[in-house]
């Protein structure tokens, strides 16, 4: 698995946002445009792209990007 | 119908509950039995449908296993019934996608337990004249299905706005047998339909805040409305989809 892929399907989850927004340290849940429905998107990403499923909790706790890529990995 | 019997009573009659292993429909074959039904319990799974069965009161209860998604195994159920006085259809899953991420097989999958299987359900309950004269049908619908959904819950809704707008035609067409048939609407209910955890439990508490009577629903809560629409005292309503929301939809 490999931080930058992640980070480029992570920001494919947003419209709005920029993509140079989105970084190892961004602390997601502060987007101004993260959502309910982009957290259902994240979770599906990950579902599709890496074959883990997270839960809402998972989500919750992470507070970076790569928080969320570490928890990812752990399961791969 | 006797003068002394309650018409919400359910005495003397056979009710099949489909999906009567947990959630809504072990809390509907446990409160059928409860109003005086003798219930046929199904679903997939043997030893929880046996769990339900332990915790119905009276006798003569039945469990028929049965794996509704698959179209011989419905046929070889409905052989094994007893004629019937009534049905819940119950039976349903959800799985939480957003539209982008909607695949084709878990749509499939959804709409073929949700929505093809009670319908191909009822269709051989009437042609192995299994429904006595004025039985009458219930199935369980959503709250989604009438345009009060949530995100990443489109095939779940899809799956429910066709049973409750099927309920209609079913209705329609079973009238002159005496056969009423309704649906139950829903909005969120503790049943654990959403305990693999997509949705948070913080995401859940605050959900529930949308509801006036400030909870979700009890499995019970819904059984009750079902046992109205499966007893005389609903004896002049067909067709009907029954909103049970906390008053979810006023807001």
């Amino acid at each position: 698995m490999d931080l930058n892929d992640f980070i480029k399907n992570f920001a494919e989850q947003f419209d709005e946002t920029d993509p140079s927004e989105i970084r190892p340290d961004t602390a997601f849940h502060d987007l101004e445009e993260y959502s309910s429905l982009i957290a259902l998107s994240i979770i599906a990403m990950i579902d599709e792209e890496y074959d883990v499923v997270l839960k809402g909790d998972d989500m919750r706790s992470a507070v970076t990007v790569e928080d969320l890529y570490n928890i990812v990995c752990s399961r791969v | 119908m006797d003068p002394m019997v309650s018409p919400f009573s359910l005495s003397g009659k056979t009710i099949l509950v489909t999906g009567a292993s947990s959630g809504i429909g072990r809390a509907a074959a446990v409160e059928c039995s409860k109003a005086g039904a003798r219930v046929v319990l199904t679903a997939r799974n043997r030893d929880r449908l046996q769990e339900s069965l332990e915790m119905l009161s009276g006798e003569g209860h039945l469990v028929l296993p049965c794996d509704l998604d698959n179209a011989e195994e419905i046929a070889g159920l409905v052989a094994d019934l007893p004629v019937l006085h009534g049905v819940i259809n119950n039976a349903g899953f959800t799985k939480i996608l957003p539209l982008q991420f909607i695949d084709e097989q878990s749509f499939k999958d959804i709409l073929s337990v949700n929505t093809v299987a009670p319908v191909l359900l009822l269709r051989l309950l009437l042609k192995k004249k299994k429904l006595a004269a004025g039985s009458s049908v219930v199935f369980t619908s959503s709250l989604a299905a009438l345009g009060r959904t949530t995100v990443g819950n489109g095939m779940y809704t899809a799956s429910k706005g066709a049973v409750s707008a099927f309920v209609a035609c079913a209705a329609l067409e079973l009238s002159k047998k005496g056969i009423r048939v309704n649906a139950v609407c829903p909005g969120m209910v503790d049943t654990g339909i959403l305990s693999n955890g997509t949705i948070s439990e913080e995401q859940l508490e605050k959900d529930k805040m949308n509801y006036p009577l400030g909870r979700y629903g009890k499995p019970e809560e819904i059984a009750w409305a079902m046992i109205y629409l499966l007893s005389d005292a609903s004896s002049w309503v067909t067709g009907t989809n029954l909103i049970i929301d906390g008053g979810y939809s006023i807001r």
